[in-house]
């Protein structure tokens, strides 16, 4: 059966037929889901019995149902109330923060531009007025039109009409000051970097044979800027393959055996045919060797229970497959807990394999020894108690409970009185394990007597058929009999980090990037991932809020925030040295989890929420459902105008990744929502790196550079236009020929913009990565800021004065006309804005040459082909006024005059203060970066995660 | 480590070695090469003290001779301006000299001298100046047809020239618009020592012009024939190529004080000569304010005189020098090593 969304089973003791349902009035008492996540419980009424209704009687959407024939079920949550419906917080249309910023200078553009036609329509105006007795018979104006008989007045509508016209027209001239094309410049040069950065050979996954995606194509420069990254864990950081790495065993570790891995293939032969497990494990040969010893030996015993104990307390159903080959079937162990999984392999390895589970028993072939265990009874895990059990009516007739679960859970019900130096030895371990970043699991167990058995299945019994309060009845039950266990071991699991993700988050956080973890984990394995990923050291402060109300919530959150100062003032003692720029001076680690969050987003807590986590270096929110990460997303983003990333790869990221400014999907094993939903996707979270720190920085700089360059560009010709309308009184003559303005932005100018803008690079990929604190120049946005854009028009406003008064004063009182100092003023314009282009490329390869030359040459040819048309009034006036010396006299005069304020400037800002872009080129060029880098590169490197 | 990795993809080796072989096939490895990866050879230019103050050095160097080089040839032009649309109004006009200049009644000639103040090599180039007349008005420059100008046939394309595009009896005007229509009509007689210099009135106008904007066919027609006269009239036997007044006044000028070429004088003036003028002040710029003067000038390899752009090459020489000479110094006394490490934001705090 298939559920359409998700359905209730109906647990019955009794097999209803068809006919009882039909009859049976049905009354379904359902709790409202809130984002999707089930937990309280709903009640239902048939016939007038009342059956509670908790999560596992919920068919998850896409669940397929096995091991029997029919089920009846009610569909449910169906509709608007699905889970993907409450955790879908719709896409955002997303625009990157650059161009939301080049809209607000587009305004002061506009204002810019009806100023200079206020200017020039009012100055018109009162010409109008000064000369009104004038008009009808001035030559130039000549207002007065007999050629109908009578005296009229020709296409003369009044001083105010006339000065209305006079702005229009001014509108229409002067509009190049709004850079339309800059938009259009900015999608060619988004398609540029995005070719780029999908041919990156660093960001290609081999694993997965994929490449790169750029799925958004507006927002390359965010990348640039990012302060923030939200990262989920499973699939993004781990491989989430769980893989069993070692054993303590009655106080002695089975780990050294790893130098020398042999990969056993334990297989069983049952019924003839031969059994093995699809995964294969590691094993420790001292261990393996016990574990074939059999039971005889005080060590083999305690070998034996601990391997049975991993075989057997899960929930793992063994599945057999077969295989091409018919005499060899494969189990596969399917489980919902990957830790059980990794544990069952593990045990089958060392010849304890699960081979068979019903409800009332389990099979397990220990040594090839088929041996049956009924299963009297389970305590699921709850995120309380840590722990689950199972009771098991062993084959020697003995009852024995088996335990497993998180250490601190476990050594709160160890019967301390036995064995103390076991306990300590494990203890050890244990602490090993974890500060490798394993995620360890303690396993005890202890020996039911009849009457203790007794007394548990009687209350086990009442409690898993309560109707009210039927959770805590058994857990009740369960810590009742999971106490005075005897510790057999531990195990240790690694949650696979993916490849180079310590490394990655390191140079995030060298790079000024707050790195924080969102993950549907548990809290145990949240924090040992982030020890392993090098996200939590031991040097940290943790600070961790569980709490299960608003007002414990509000405690907590003030708590933290007055200790988080404490620790803000102790460490600005201690280091005072350290300057308070460096996020590493306060290490505190901020853990919380979805429960408290619950009682935190959307309330007034979440300011403090903020501060708290403003302060801290790492943020690790635990248990949190797919809303609630678009909710911690939206709390970081409402908050600050820094850039948010997140990144994610199933699709409970989907929402996170809409809210960020910036979306990364990983295409891992996790389906394809996230890739569809991200604006960015790739194989693997190391990737992060070089797509970050080398592409954003690369994109923001370029992009920003661009921006300015084109307004600049525009606005010179502009008011190169606006000063020759001075000198016409105020009617908008342009010298320049309407075909060069047009063409100014096609032609003559707009190439380098977008070549520059796609392969110019300040620092090289070596460069940055190196020093990833290079990448603070996007956060502190510095290639693109009001004040540049300031200093962008105030030399627009200098060099268009150049280009236009050196020719107007080497010119004046001559024979010169329109046609030819327009043309020479476009040449002016021309040149300078790409000499002015030339001098800010960072690097230069024959394209840009080929591009910034050519574009000059261009507009020459251009020129004369516009000249040589004899329709035009400007017929051959570019070849009479280029055959005088003054000519080439004030193209270069106007160069050197235009670009000398810059070029002082720029040097005396690069030379005496310089950014640290500035100093990393220098270092570059000059070859010092190796010897400079060795105070900066110990942090760098990060062994690999321990070989074990 | 190799063999961790073979562990973790050993579970569905069987599986996963048939695609793993096929995907070699048609990897999404995207191929090497330097264009691709961004790292084609490049020059990083970085503005060095060393490059800058050279760059100053060597600029100064070239413009500080240039700017001498366009001053002298500025001073070695000998020019003669004089302005005589308020001296060639007789007495009584003085306050109205608009119904002067407008009457057909008044006696236009007007006799000037002018000294010689230094020898002047021949071609002497006779100009002249209208100060505040804008040939830049929107207005006027849109007012004319170069189809009508350029051929006969389309001598009734005159939708561009209101008001002046049809005569009373509704035939085109050739040439139409406001900017014929204003042709300058002053005329100058030049005598030395009471002997008549020769003014050469031929080519004075672009030969690009008459070649191929003014046809050869087309001769003016109800020319000056309305109401109101504005200018010149044309002789109507002489085609527009011909008429070289006409061209070089539609050669419509860039600003509102501006010259135009009347002809050539091709005898050398010696200096202290007394050049006798007879002027024909016809034209009427005292309806608008404006002034007319006579130019008399050589001319050099920078054109007229004009001392601007020797002054401006030298200034900016001069000003690249001194910041040549002023970076020498800064970097003397308070140098940076380039690519020095302990400048760098976050080592700089360490250092402190």
């Amino acid at each position: 059966m298939m559920a359409s969304e998700r359905s209730v089973l109906i647990p019955s003791p009794t097999t209803p037929s068809n006919q009882d349902l039909n009859t049976a009035p049905v009354l379904l008492d359902l709790a409202k889901s809130k984002s999707g996540r089930s937990e309280s419980f709903s009640k239902m009424e048939i016939d007038g019995k009342r059956l509670s209704l908790g999560p596992s009687n919920i068919v998850l959407r896409g669940c397929q149902l096995k091991n029997t024939e029919w089920a009846f079920g009610v569909a449910v949550y169906a509709g608007r109330d699905t889970k993907a419906m409450l955790n879908n917080s719709g896409a955002p249309s997303k625009r990157s923060r650059l161009e939301i910023h080049m809209n607000f200078e587009i305004i002061i553009l506009s204002i810019f531009l009806i100023a200079l036609c206020l200017v020039v329509s009012i100055c018109a105006l009162v010409w109008l007025l000064r000369h009104r007795e004038e008009l009808d018979y001035i030559p130039y104006y000549r207002k007065a039109d007999f050629s109908e008989g009578k005296e009229d007045d020709y296409n003369y509508y009044g001083p105010g009409m006339e000065t209305f016209f006079t702005f229009l027209m001014s509108v229409i001239v002067f509009q190049i000051m709004i850079p339309i094309s800059l938009y259009i410049s900015m999608e060619l040069i988004r398609v540029g970097q995005a070719y780029f950065m999908i041919r990156d050979t660093q960001m290609y996954d081999e694993a997965s044979n994929s490449r790169f995606q750029c799925r958004a194509l507006n927002i390359n420069e965010d990348l640039g800027q990012v302060k923030y990254v939200f990262s989920d864990k499973t699939g993004t950081l781990t491989e989430n393959k769980m893989e069993f790495q070692c054993a303590s065993i009655w106080g002695v570790d089975y780990s050294a055996g790893n130098s020398q891995i042999d990969q056993v293939e334990y297989c069983v032969k049952v019924e003839g045919k031969v059994l093995r497990p699809t995964m294969k494990v590691k094993t420790d040969p001292v261990l393996l060797q016990l574990s074939r010893s059999g039971s005889g030996t005080k060590e083999g015993k305690h070998v034996h229970d601990f391997l049975l104990a991993l075989a057997a307390c899960n929930t793992i159903v063994p599945l057999v497959v077969d295989t091409s080959d018919p005499t060899v079937k494969m189990i596969d162990y399917q489980g919902e807990s990957p830790d059980e999984q990794a544990l069952v392999y593990a045990a089958a390895a060392y010849g304890f394999m699960l081979t068979e589970r019903t409800s009332g028993h389990i099979v397990i072939d220990i040594q090839g020894e088929r041996q049956r265990f009924n299963v009297l009874g389970l305590h699921e895990f709850d995120s309380d108690r840590k722990r689950m059990s199972v009771i098991l009516g062993c084959p020697d007739k003995i009852v024995r409970v088996f335990v497993k679960g998180a250490d601190t859970s476990m050594f709160s019900v160890v019967d301390k009185s036995l064995n103390m130096k076991v306990i300590r030895a494990t203890e050890a371990h244990l602490h090993a394990y974890s500060s490798v970043g394993l995620r360890t699991l303690v396993v005890g167990m202890r020996e039911l007597s009849a009457s203790e058995f007794d007394l548990w299945h009687s209350s086990f019994e009442a409690a898993s058929t309560a109707l009210i309060g039927r959770s805590a009845l058994l857990r009740k039950v369960a810590s009742s009999v999971e106490n005075n266990l005897c510790i057999l071991g531990a195990s240790g699991i690694e949650d696979k980090l993916q490849q180079g993700v310590p490394e990655a988050i390191e140079s995030l956080r060298t790079a000024g990037i707050k790195v924080w973890v969102l993950t549907g984990d548990k809290q145990e394995t949240a924090i040992s991932i982030g020890y392993s990923s090098k996200l939590l050291t031991s040097k940290m402060t943790q600070i961790i809020i569980n709490s299960s109300s608003k007002e414990s919530c509000r405690r907590s959150l003030e708590d933290a925030i007055v200790m988080c100062k404490k620790l803000v003032a102790v460490a600005g003692v201690a280091n005072n040295i350290g300057g308070s720029s460096q996020a590493g001076s306060t290490p505190v680690a901020l853990i919380i989890d979805g429960t408290s969050l619950v009682y935190i987003l959307d309330s007034e807590l979440e300011e403090q929420l903020f501060q708290l986590a403003s302060n801290c270096s790492v943020v690790l929110c635990c248990r949190v459902a797919p809303l609630q990460k678009a909710g911690i997303v939206a709390l970081v983003k409402n908050r600050t105008t820094d850039m948010t990333l997140a990144v994610g790869d199933g699709a409970n990221d989907v929402s996170m990744i809409q809210m960020a400014d910036v979306g990364v999907g990983i295409s891992g094993q996790e389906g394809r929502q996230a890739v569809m939903a991200s604006d960015f996707a790739m194989g693997q979270f190391k990737f992060l790196v070089p797509l970050i720190l080398v592409h954003g920085h690369w994109n923001y700089q370029r992009m920003g550079y661009m921006i300015l360059y084109n307004f600049y560009r525009n606005s010179v010709l502009v008011f190169v236009l606006f000063w020759y309308v001075l000198f016409t009184s105020f009617t908008l003559t342009t010298a320049i020929n309407e075909w060069s303005s047009v063409l100014y932005s096609i032609i003559y100018t707009s190439l380098p913009t977008i070549v520059v803008g796609i392969l110019d690079k300040d620092l090289s990929r070596r460069t940055l990565l190196q020093y990833p604190q290079l990448y603070g120049a996007g956060q502190r946005q510095e290639c693109y800021n009001r004040r540049l854009f300031w200093l962008t028009m105030f030399d627009s406003l200098w060099q268009s004065a150049a280009i236009f008064f050196i020719p107007f004063f080497a010119y004046r009182q001559s024979t010169i006309d329109i046609s030819s100092i327009g043309d020479l003023w476009i040449l002016g314009v021309v040149t300078l804005v790409n000499i002015h282009l030339a001098m800010d490329v960072f690097r230069w390869t024959w394209i840009t040459h080929a591009v910034i030359w050519g574009s000059i040459i261009a507009t020459f040819v251009c020129v004369i082909i516009i000249d040589v048309i004899p329709s035009l009034v400007g017929y051959w006036a570019i070849f009479h006024v280029a055959k005088r010396g003054t000519f080439w006299l004030c193209l270069l005069a106007i160069i050197m005059a235009g670009l000398i304020p810059r070029l002082v400037v720029k040097f005396l800002h690069q030379y005496y203060k310089p950014s640290d872009i500035q100093i990393a080129r220098e270092a570059e060029k000059f070859g010092s970066l190796s010897e400079f880098g060795a105070t900066e590169i110990e942090m760098n490197p990060i062994p690999d995660p321990p070989q074990r | 480590m190799a063999s961790k990795g073979a562990t973790s993809s050993g579970g569905a080796k069987d599986g996963t070695s048939d695609s793993s072989s096929s995907s070699k096939k048609n990897s999404k490895k995207p191929k090497y090469s330097r264009f691709t990866q961004q790292e084609l050879p490049a020059c990083k230019p970085i503005l060095t003290p060393g490059w800058v103050i050279t760059t100053f050095i060597v600029v100064g160097i070239i413009f500080i001779p240039i700017g001498f080089a366009s001053l002298f040839a500025s001073e070695w032009v000998v020019e003669i301006v004089d302005r005589y649309d308020e001296d060639c109004v007789p007495r009584n006009y003085t306050y109205n000299q608009l119904a002067y200049i407008q009457s057909s009644e008044t006696n236009k000639t007007c006799t000037k001298r002018l000294i010689v103040p230094k020898q002047m090599k021949s071609p002497v180039y006779i100009y002249y100046q209208l100060d505040n007349f804008y040939q830049n008005h929107r207005r006027y420059v849109k007012s004319r047809s170069d189809k009508q100008l350029r051929s006969r046939a389309s001598e009734g394309d005159t939708s561009s020239c209101k008001p002046e595009a049809v005569g009373g009896n509704n035939y085109p005007i050739v040439p139409c618009g406001l900017i014929a229509w204003s042709l300058f009509n002053d005329t100058y007689g030049f005598s030395v020592k009471n002997k008549a210099l020769e003014v050469s009135k031929k080519n004075i106008a672009w030969k690009s012009d008459q070649e191929h904007k003014f046809g050869s066919d087309v001769y003016p027609k109800n020319f000056q024939s309305g109401g109101l006269i504005g200018g010149a009239k044309l002789n109507a036997s002489i085609p527009l190529s011909e008429q070289e007044d006409l061209i070089v006044w539609m050669r419509t000028a860039a600003l509102p004080t501006f010259r135009k070429l009347y002809g050539k004088i091709e005898t050398d003036l010696e200096a202290n000569d007394e050049i006798t003028v007879v002027i024909q002040n016809n034209y009427n710029i005292y309806s608008f304010g404006g002034k007319k003067r006579l130019v008399l000038s050589t001319t050099s390899w920078i054109g007229g005189k004009n001392d601007f752009l020797g002054v401006a090459y030298l200034t900016v020489g001069g000003l690249c020098l001194f910041f040549a000479i002023s970076f020498i110094f800064l970097y003397v006394i308070m140098p940076r090593p380039l690519g020095d490490p302990s400048y760098l934001s976050w080592n700089r705090g360490q250092v402190n």
